[in-house]
Formats: C-alpha cells, structure tokens, sequence
C-alpha cells in the first residue's frame, strides 16, 4: 500500500471539477455521435478514452486528490467514463449495423439466374411403371421371379396347355430362332410361371412376372414387336376366381385410385379354365361418359370400360405338367402389357415414342411414377 | 365369323326391337367376342329399283366405251317412261334384268344421286354394281338379276340390303360357334329361348348303294358321309337370298355348287365338298400321302404331299389324290364351270355331283393348313373341332337345296360311314362349379346350366356329364365349370383376397438394378429401352472383328427385318443408334443407360438350341429340366452407358465442359458403388474403344466391362457426335462374388494431419499404380488420398509428369505429432520410388 499523497497539485485539482468533467463527457458522446464510419469511431475512441484522454487524465489524478475529495472524485469521474463508454459501444453497434447491411447490398445477387448446369437424368417409365406394379404385388407378399427371355417352346407352349398343334399356337406371332429345335423368343413370361412351379417343392406359390417379351408385329402407333409384360401367377389351396376378382380390384385401386374396380367377360386361353377377358373401370370419366356425348371421354372411348388384358383359374394340365395335385391345389393367373396401361395412364399417344428413346419423353417421368 | 341378325331371327325368335348392340352385349356376357355390329345399308335411301334394259346405245367417242340405256323402272319413277341411263358397265344386254338407283335415293358411303350430265347425255340416275349397294367388293360390273323380277320391284327388300351383323372373333375353343347353328344356339341360352336347330331334320338311314367310299385311315377320318345329285341344271344360278346370305357372312358367291356347299357350312359349320361325279374315277378313298405324291389344288397350285396329309383318292385303289381331306379340293374333280355351246345356245357343266360330309382329325388337318400354308375355312373349322353327327344333315342340307334350286333329283343312296366313337364323358362333383368360383350356385343351377348347353347329365353328388358332340372342347371338370360360370354371369362373382403367405420383398439382384437405375439417373442420365435386333453392319461399323464372341449371334428365323435378324451381344449398337437419334432430333448434349440381357453363344455345345420335347401328363425330371436350360444361350444382364456433347453447358457461370471418357469410366464406378464392389481401372485396348482411351474394369481379377472413349473410325462409320464414349458391364459377372456389407467404421475424433506430396514419374506410369504404391507405403495412419493435380512441363523434363497428392494421417487414439506423419509420408514415397521410380518434385 502506497503512503498518503501529501502533496496537491491545485491547477490539477482544478481539472477535476464537476462542470469540467461534464463537459468532457459530452466532448466524447458528441465526437462519437458524429463519427459517420468506424474508422472515424475509432479515432473519436483514441482521443476520448484513449491512455492520453483528458478524461484518463483525470482519472489518474484522483489519487492526488486529498482523501476526502477522492470518493467524490472517483465517483464523479467513473460516472462520465461509463457514460462515455456506453455511448461508444452503442456508436459501434450502429456503425457496425450499417456497414453489414451495406455489404450485404452490395452482394446482392440476381437470384432468378437459371442455372441447368448438372445434366438431368431420368429412368423409363417402362421400368418404373413395372416397379410400381411389384411394389403393390411384394406388399401383399408375392416375390417377383424372371427368366430368359430366349425360352424352350416346352416353357413357353407346351407346359400351358398349348402342344405342338393347340390352334391358338400359331396365331401368337413368335420369333423363332434360325436352326433351332423348340427354342424361341418368348410370347408371354408365362414360361417363367412354370418355371415358377417347377422351382417350388410344393405350393403355395404367388409370384409377379414382369419381362420383355416378343411378338412379330411390326412397329407402329399402337404396336410394337418387343414389349413388357406383367404376370401373376397364384397357387394354393382353394383359391377361386373371386379370389382372382378380388386380387384384381386391389391391383388397379392401388394404380388408379380407390373406387376403380374390375369386371371379367369370358373368354378363352389354353393356359387357364375358366378365363376371362378383364376390364376396368374408367379412371378418368368413371363410367360417366356413357351415352354422354356432351362429356367424351378419350381415354375410353365413351365406354366406361378399359380393357386390361387376360386372366383365368390355372388350368389344372398347367399343374400337372409341373407335378402339382390339380385334386388338391388351384390357381388364379393374369397378364397384361405394361406399354398400353402406360399409354391410358399418362395419356401417351404414340407406342413410338416408349421404345425410341428420345430423351424428351422419358425425362418429364422423372425417378418413379 | 360373321353373323346376319336377319339369318339368326331364323333360329331364335328374338323380341321384335332387340338391336344388333343389345345382341353384342348377350353375346359378351356369355363369352362370344362380338367385336363390332356392322351397319349395312344405314345410310341408305330409295328409290332403288328392278329395271329392265329396253335399249343400249354404244358411246365410243370417249376414251372408254360408254352405254346410254333406256331402262324400264315401271312406275318407280312416277312416270312409267324408261328411265335414260349412262352406264360404263358392259356386262349386261338388252333384255336383262337390272339393279337401277334413281334421282333422290343415297347410296352407301352416304352419296346422294341426281340426275347428272356425263358423257354429253343426261344420266337420270345409275344402274349399280354390287359394290356401290355395300354388298361386296365385287366391281366386275353390274348386277344382273334373274329374270323372273318385274321392273319397278323395291331392290332393296329384294337384296336385303338393310340389315346388321355381328362380327365375332370366335376364340380357338369355341368352333362350334363358327357356324349360325352354334352362335344361335348360344343367343337362344342368353335369351332363355328356344332354338330351331336346323340339324334336325329328316335324314334317311344310311344304305349300300350310296357313293362308293372307303376310308382307308380311321383315326383321320372317323365319319364320311356321301350323297348324289343327278339331273343337276348347270346353267342354274344361286338365289339371290342365298347370295346375300354368303355374302354378308364375309364369302363370295362363285357358283350354285360351291356357294351351297359354303352356305351350309356357314349354316352347320359342317365344311362339305362337292365334286363332278363324271370325273370321279371309281370309289373314293380317304388313305394317308405317300411322300413326295404330288396334287394341283383347287387354287392352281400344285403341291408335293406329306405322309402325314390326309388324302381324298380315287382310281384303281385309290391311286389319285384328288382333295387334301378337310383343307382343299383338287383341281382335277371340281364342279366344271358352266359353259354355253355358241351353236347350241345349251349350256354345259356339271350335271351329277357326289356331295362330301366327312369328320377328319383335327391336329392332322391343322398339321396339313399349315405344312401347304392353306388356312381354308373348312381347315379354320375342323382344326376347331366340327359335330361329327351334324355330317348326315350338312349333307341332306345340300341335297334338298340341290333339289330346291337348280332342278336335281336326289339318289336313294345314302353311304355313311362311321368308326365306332366312344362315348366321353366327365365325372365332376356337383359343388366344383361353386369351389372354383367361390360363391355357391347349388346343384340344381349346375346342371339345369349344363343340359342347356346340351349336355346329358346324371347322379347327385357326383355328376356324369357327356358333352354334346358339337363342343369337342368340354374335356375337363374345369371347362364344365367354366360354363356354369359364364352363363351365371362372371359379373356376379364375389371379389375377395386370397391369404397370401408373408412374403420377403425384391431379391438382391432386383433391388441392385433399381439402384443402378436411380444413380446413373441421379448423375445425368437418361434411360432407354432398345430393341435387342442387330445385324452384321452394326457389328461391322463397330469393327469387331470375325471370330469375336460378340459376332457369335443368336439368330432369328423371321426376323422384323433382315436387315436386323440377330440378337444383341454387346448393349452398344442398340444404346449408339438411340443417341444418333437423338443427336438428329437436336438433343446434342445427351447421356444414356440401358439395363437389359444380351444373349452369348459360347462355344459350340451340341445341347445349344436342341430343346427336348417333353410331355406335358407329368412334372419333367430334374435332368429334363436341365436339358431344357442347356438348350439356351447364355443371357447375362447388362448395363450400357454412352456420352456425347457437353455434360456441363456453357452458361453465365463459364465454359461448357464435355462428357468425357472419364466420365464413362465414373459411370461404371457409380454401378459398382451401388452394387457394392470395388472396381478397378487398368488401361486396355478394346474394340470399338479409343485405343489409349479405354479402360479395363475389374472386380478382382475377374474383367467386368469396359468404358472410355470410342474410337474415331467406330464415331465416323455410325456417324456419331465426335468423341462419343460409352461404357459397358456385365451385371452378372460383376456381383458374382457378392457385395461387400459395410462394417460401421470406428470414427476417430483426434485431429487430422494432411501432408501433400508431388511425385515425378514416367507418363507412361498409371496414377493407379502411384496411387496404390502410396496406400501401400503409408501403413494404417492413412486416413486418404487424393489426387489433385497433374503437371507436365519443361523443368520436368521430355516424358515426365508430376502427380500431387494430398495424404490425411490421423491415428484413432491419439493427436498424431509432424515426425509421425512425415514418417508415414516418407515411407509412402519411399514406396513409390521403389514400385514405379517416383521422385519427389523439388
């Protein structure tokens, strides 16, 4: 501890009077309000509250002050310097405010500016479209099976109930291979329904077939002689053709919205007894373009009606010739091109445009439809 | 089949205003495929009348002859005066009878007639052909009708010109209905009414002093019934009725013999055949071809037989083929064209005619139809299945018309001759109509449904049923299931879900081609699907050379065009012709992928394309079914990529930059990151790749694929954007060893060192093998590296560059020190000057 300053230097106590105090004070708080950037906030800070700063200055002369003025003193002038202080900060505060802002500005960009730069990709709704299809059939717990697309005719004709001479045979426009005994490009994935059966020791089997498949059509706009289908294939103990109903009112709900059912006409296919043609009801005018000419409806023709494709009970030969008990097991099956559901369903007009690959068409299809 | 409602109502008495769409609608319910109603004579509009040509005046300053006639239309035209018509026809003369359309009347098409200026006179209206009336596609000329019609008749009503038929499209099991027998059959079902079979009716019982027939094969032909004509008027003429009849059926009318044979085929769906009995020699034989006989059908052309076909003979034993049974007559017997005696004015022709009604087997005659590529109606029928006891009225029907229009006496004789036919019939539980459809119809309804499509049926629980002969087609519990079902409505079937066990989702396989779908995509890339058809030029412009594996195609005996007869064995020409169509619609800048099979003949095993021929009464063995596999070619899945234009365009940001050959190799890395593999780049050479821009990829040691850039002959001969790069990779080969799971790495939180280093090499050493040589050398502290630039210049030296790297040290328990890291960096270079000569730039 320092002994008591018995010394007073009268010119410096002077300094310390209130009134000159107040004065440097406002001094300072002027200097700093008219400091207009931060480099001049500093100066106005160096001047007024810098170490050669009256107000230091006076500071420091407190201690030379007689010990009854020094609690005054200290009082008086710590008031000032905090005064001064926070007006300092507050100037800083503003000034630094606005010299952000006025950067910001000035980064400013043109936001709308396009930018296509990444190439864009996309996935063929073929593909896609047969994903949706085995995801509505893999949640209901069917597996998805394939198979070669060059196939046996044994897998292919035979196993269906379509032998060497069945009439229907010949009027499936097949692709046959040069020097070749029973092989072909296949007409159907059916052939992967046998091999289906065959792979299982014992039923049940419920399996989704999606795969190219081939017909010698030529290509035109509502053709094309390579195309995909889809087949279901289900095997088990009493199953029925209102179990085939049922499964297809869950499938085109599940693609076209709640309230689409399916209607069934008889028809005939070697591979299933009984068979049946399938319809839909129309998603787009619900039946209500029937007998309606001030309400067409392209997409079915004013029929209310969509046809999907072919569907049937299993023929029980079908299950003998993959070794199954026709006396104890049934089956329901359908089929259908995924082209012409992917032409309805988005409204595609020309089959050319699936299988041309021109990048205009696929890309507006984007990941998954 | 085509099916006149006018003809039907002969059969069924159909309510007064039942249409021919209401009929469409039964039909369907019932399992017909009625795919359309034809409207006939819908826009037409009278006066349309007999006339009588009184007077021909030959026109001959025009470039055609032209007739002006006077035609007497009796009152049609208000006036009773002939009628001045022009007329281009010459087929016609004075005194016949004819078809005339008067001012006022429309036409077909709709076309409206006036009376008109032509040819210098005025026409008052047309003398027709039976084109212009919709009857046919016969323009040869005008009709003629018989003369028994009075001028100013309504030809109309005469022609039956107004009428609607049904046009099905009668399925491969339901023959019967190819006929308007079997389609009236099933109308009278849908409508609950009864039919008027027109097989019932009076046959007399066979006899021995009919047509001498032998059959010879009694599998081929298990019934033939013969009769006999005599006094036959060869210069008679088909009815009109029955004319119209055929011709709305879909045929032509020919002549009396052979339009009665069709007509009652089209009415029994019984195929008949009609010969002259004058040039029939001696009994008529049914036997099997000796190989390499030779017939002349009756279209003229003459044919080398098979031992399979069966046979229609005569002469000495049988020695002269003179029909393919059930396909095509000969042309050596046929009913001889009716031919008028200038002399005489007596017209000659057939006079006696041996009617044919026989049943044959249909896989021999559907065998024969297709060897002679002859698909006739009556094969169309018999390879359906035909009612082998309709035989006896198909041929009574021809007859009595025979009789009834062209002036004939029918013989006594009747041959009729028929191999014993076991009776077939089904054992069926009552309630398997109800199990199969899952909703109950009960007994009664099952068989009352069976007996009305004319099965006998007995017993309670168990039912026998015995089809009718005319539904060759019901053989199995399932068919008789299928007709209860139809006929109760498969509109009234219940909709309910099977229990379908709990499944497991995609396979691995699946789930990998969707992710190779969603990257490539997500990285720029557009996917297509081509068609797997390719032919040798492709493989040429590619310049792939002979004894390639890629020129080992499968190939297609009916291929779309033979110009493409081949299946593919590489993904490019499918994937380059789909971006040179797009480069010429103006998509220049373009990436696409295909995931899809290519098809690889390996070697010459003798088991390629020899598939067995198994039976289908019982599952194949193992080793069966193996040989079925065996007899395929190898069909990997595939995935292609090809590049052509800028990747990156040029916008406000900067420069375009291209797709690249990096950018196909970056590809095959994005399909192996999703399949879970390591690949690794090794330079190579391989067609039609840039010879030093095409890398080898390998999973291990086993090559996967390849990608980079093509080669400037392979881009200049298909005519593709310069510096096109594709990549491709066998899916198959590259997941063979299965993917690598990922283990949870333990991630140290200690600070991370990074050490650059530049390397000097050889430009011909790859930065693959710099690259492995530094993780080789670094030890476990190496976190990464990366490569960041590569630099070649004259301080380096002619044949030098400079690749620098980026090193990461960190150690997963401690703040690595300098000396440690620059240990691990210094043996790191140390490695690399030891594998590939690397020094360290200074």
């Amino acid at each position: 501890m320092s002994a008591p300053n018995k010394s007073y230097d009268p010119v410096e106590v002077e300094a310390l009077k209130p009134e000159e105090i107040e004065r440097l004070r406002d001094e300072a708080i002027a200097a700093f309000a008219a400091a207009t950037g931060l480099d001049a906030l500093h100066e106005a800070k160096v001047a007024h509250t810098g170490d050669r700063s009256p107000l230091a200055l006076a500071n420091r002369e407190i201690g030379a002050l007689p010990p009854a003025a020094k609690a005054a003193a200290g009082k008086l002038v710590g008031a000032a310097r905090g005064a001064v202080n926070k007006a300092l900060a507050e100037r800083r505060v503003a000034l630094e405010a606005e010299r952000d802002a006025r950067v910001l500005v000035e980064e400013a960009v043109d936001v709308t500016l396009p930018y296509d730069r990444a190439p864009r990709g996309g996935r063929h709704p073929l593909t896609t479209f047969a994903e949706r299809l085995m995801d509505v059939f893999t949640a209901m717990g069917y597996s998805v099976a394939e198979g070669p697309e060059v196939e046996a005719e044994w897998l292919n004709f035979d196993a269906l109930n379509m032998g060497p001479d069945h009439p229907a045979r010949s009027t499936q426009d097949t692709f046959f291979l040069k020097d070749a005994d029973s092989v072909v490009l296949r007409t159907h994935t059916s052939g992967v329904q046998i091999r289906s059966l065959l792979a299982a020791a014992e039923p049940p089997v419920y399996v989704i077939c999606p795969g190219r498949v081939f017909r010698s059509d030529e290509l035109d706009a509502t053709h094309t002689p390579v195309f995909n289908q889809v087949e279901l294939l289900a095997v088990d103990e009493g199953l029925t053709m209102a179990d085939l109903k049922g499964t297809l009112d869950h499938m085109v709900a599940s693609l076209f919205g709640e309230g689409i059912s399916t209607r069934l006409r008889p028809n005939y296919f070697p591979f299933t007894e009984p068979s049946a043609e399938m319809d839909m009801v129309c998603f787009v005018c619900r039946g209500e373009s029937v007998g309606n000419p001030d309400r067409p409806c392209r997409t079915c023709s004013s029929e209310g009606w969509i046809e999907l494709g072919g569907c049937g009970m299993v023929n029980p030969r079908v299950l003998v010739a993959c070794g199954i008990d026709p006396n104890k097991y049934s089956g329901f099956a359908f089929g259908f091109g995924i082209e012409r559901m992917l032409m309805f369903r988005h409204n595609v007009e020309d089959m050319r445009d699936i299988v041309e690959g021109d990048v205009r068409f696929t890309l507006p299809f984007g990941m998954e439809i | 089949m085509r099916v006149p409602l006018s003809w039907l109502r002969e059969y069924v008495d159909l309510p007064a205003g039942e249409t021919g769409r209401d009929i469409q609608t039964k039909l369907i319910r019932a399992g017909l495929e009625v795919e359309g109603v034809e409207q006939l004579g819908a826009d037409l509009k009278g006066p349309l009348v007999v006339g009588q040509v009184l007077a021909i005046e030959e026109l001959t300053e025009f470039k055609k002859p032209i007739r002006y006639c006077q035609v007497d239309v009796g009152d049609a035209n208000g006036t009773g005066e002939p009628q001045n018509i022009v007329c281009g026809a010459r087929n016609f003369a004075v005194g016949d009878k004819v078809v005339v359309v008067l001012p006022g009347a429309v036409l077909p098409g709709p076309f409206p007639i006036a009376a008109r200026a032509t040819y210098g006179k005025t026409s008052e209206g047309m003398i027709c052909s039976a084109r212009e009336l919709g009857m046919g596609d016969d323009h040869d000329g005008i009709i003629v009708l018989p003369p028994e019609y009075e001028p100013g008749t309504d030809a109309i009503e005469l022609l039956e010109l107004v009428d609607e038929v049904l046009d099905i499209a009668v399925t491969a099991d339901r023959g019967y209905c190819l006929s308007m027998r079997g389609v009236a059959r099933e109308t009278a079902i849908a409508y609950g009414l009864p039919l008027r079979d027109p097989a019932l009716i009076d046959v007399p019982p066979a006899n021995a002093y009919g047509p001498l027939v032998k059959v010879e094969d009694q599998f081929g032909c298990d019934r033939f019934v013969a009769r006999s004509v005599v006094g036959v008027d060869p210069a008679a003429k088909s009815p009109i009725w029955m004319q119209r009849r055929i011709q709305k059926a879909g045929m032509r009318p020919i002549s009396l013999a052979v339009d009665i044979t069709n007509y009652v085929m089209i009415e029994m769906g019984q195929p008949l055949h009609a010969y002259d009995r004058h040039r029939v020699d001696g009994a008529i034989t049914v036997r099997r071809a000796t190989p390499g006989e030779k017939l002349r059908t009756l279209d003229g052309v003459e044919r080398t037989l098979d031992a399979e076909d069966l046979l229609i003979c005569d002469g000495p034993s049988g020695s002269r083929p003179i029909g393919i049974a059930g396909v095509m007559g000969g042309a050596g017997t046929e009913i001889a064209d009716a031919v008028v005696d200038p002399e005489t004015g007596e017209v000659n022709g057939t006079t006696e005619i041996v009617i044919e009604a026989a049943h044959f087997a249909p896989v021999s005659i559907a065998r024969s139809a297709r060897r002679h590529k002859l698909p006739s109606e009556a094969a169309k029928r018999f390879e359906r299945g035909v009612d082998p006891e309709a035989t006896k009225a198909a041929a009574q029907r021809a007859v009595d018309l025979l009789v009834l229009v062209a002036g004939g006496t029918a013989e006594a004789g009747v041959t009729d001759i028929a191999a014993p036919h076991p009776v077939h019939s089904i054992s069926i539980s009552a309630d398997l109509p109800d199990r199969v459809a899952g909703q109950e119809y009960g007994r009664e309804t099952v068989v009352r449904r069976l007996q009305e499509v004319g099965c006998t049926v007995v017993g309670s629980d168990v039912l026998v049923v015995t089809p009718p002969t005319w539904r060759p087609d019901l053989t199995d519990p399932n068919d008789l299931c299928e007709e209860v079902i139809r006929l109760e409505g498969y509109e009234n079937l219940p909709s309910t879900l099977p229990n379908v066990p709990a499944g497991r989702g995609l396979t691995e396989a699946q789930r990998l081609r969707r992710r190779i779908g969603i990257a490539l995509a997500s990285a720029g890339q557009v996917e297509v699907q081509n068609y797997p058809f390719i032919g040798e030029a492709v493989l040429d412009s590619l310049g792939i050379e002979a004894g390639d594996p890629r020129r080992a195609t499968v190939k297609i005996a009916n291929p779309i065009s033979h110009e493409e007869p081949s299946l593919r064995t590489t993904m490019l020409p499918g994937l380059l012709g789909a971006l040179h169509r797009n480069v010429g619609r103006g998509n220049t800048d373009v990436a696409l992928f295909e995931l899809g099979r290519v098809f690889r003949v390996d070697g010459t095993a003798e088991t390629l394309y020899q598939a067995p021929r198994l039976p289908v009464d019982r599952r194949p063995t193992e080793d069966e079914i193996a040989q079925l596999d065996a007899a395929l070619p190898r069909q990997p899945y595939r995935v292609g990529a090809v590049f052509a234009g800028s990747r990156d365009p040029q916008g406000w940001w900067g420069k375009a930059t291209a797709w690249t050959w990096a950018d196909a190799v970056e590809a095959a890395r994005t399909v192996a990151d999703a399949a879970g593999v390591e690949l690794t780049v090794r330079q190579d050479q391989h067609t039609p790749w840039h010879p030093g821009r095409c890398a080898a990829l390998y999973v291990g040691e086993q090559l996967v694929g390849h990608a980079g850039e093509l080669h400037p002959r392979v881009v200049k001969a298909m005519n593709l954007p310069e510096r096109t790069c594709a990549m491709e990779l066998d899916l198959d080969l590259l997941t063979e060893g299965g993917a690598a799971k990922a283990t949870g790495p333990k991630i140290s939180t200690f600070p991370v060192a990074t050490q650059d280093v530049a390397l000097v090499v050889d430009d011909a050493v790859k930065a693959a093998d710099v690259e492995a040589a530094l993780r080789a050398g670094a030890g476990s502290l190496l976190e990464s590296l990366r490569l960041f630039d590569v630099y070649r210049g004259e301080s380096l030296g002619e044949g030098r560059k400079s690749l620098a790297y980026a090193l990461r040290f960190r150690a997963a328990d401690r703040t690595l020190t300098a000396d440690e890291a620059s240990a691990a960096r210094e043996s790191a270079v140390a490695e690399a000057t030891a594998r590939v000569g690397a020094t360290l730039r200074g």
